[in-house]
């Protein structure tokens, strides 16, 4: 599998992938 | 007054700093990078310049803005730097994320980014093969910083007030 990173665009959907990741964890450990 | 330099002074110069290290690391993975491989395949090559006298300014800033970066936003945690690095209190989860990040980023910048780029650069002396790895291992922290920013400025935009409460209730 290609390294996303190896993109620029592909770098940046990564991180909006773990930017919306990330907002759901926060919420959770701020109880819900 | 005390209050005036912390979380007046403290915060504009943490913003400042952050602005000149992510802005600095955005132009060399959406411009450098790409002007880079370009150069190179000009015949003949183009690209001297920039690294001689393009890259080591921009590095430079680059990698002391993140110094300041980090130590204003120890300074304006304060006393309350465990709560958010802790995760102890919950109005300080979205701020401990996102300094996490920066923490991480901030050691990508030091640890693999710089003692790397010295290698490319030839500011130290490396074989062709070192100076092949070095790219590839300075690019991924660089690519991966770009990455991080994003979760990291979002977590710092909404950790605060009438942000914070927009977005985690």
């Amino acid at each position: 599998m290609k390294n996303p990173l190896d993109s620029l665009w592909g770098t940046v959907i990564s991180g909006l992938v773990l930017t919306v990741v990330l907002y759901f964890l926060a919420k959770s450990m701020m109880g819900g | 007054m005390g209050d005036f330099i912390v979380y007046g002074l403290g915060r504009w110069l943490h913003i400042l700093a952050g602005v000149m290290w992510i802005g600095l690391l955005y132009y060399f993975n959406f411009v450098q990078v790409d002007a880079m491989k370009a150069a190179a395949a000009d015949q003949p090559p183009t690209g001297a310049g920039i690294t001689k006298h393009v890259a080591p300014r921009a590095l430079f800033f680059f990698r002391w803005a993140a110094v300041v970066t980090v130590l204003a936003g120890a300074m304006i945690l304060g006393e309350r730097i465990d709560d958010a690095l802790l995760f102890k209190e919950r109005a300080y989860v979205p701020i401990g994320i996102g300094a996490w990040l920066g923490l991480i980023m901030f050691f990508n910048v030091w640890v693999l980014i710089w003692p790397n780029q010295k290698k490319i650069l030839g500011i130290v002396p490396a074989t062709d093969e070192e100076k092949a790895k070095a790219r590839r291992v300075a690019f991924l922290a660089s690519r991966t910083n770009v990455m991080l920013s994003m979760p990291m400025l979002f977590m710092m935009v909404a950790s605060g007030g009438i942000f914070r409460r927009a977005l985690f209730g």
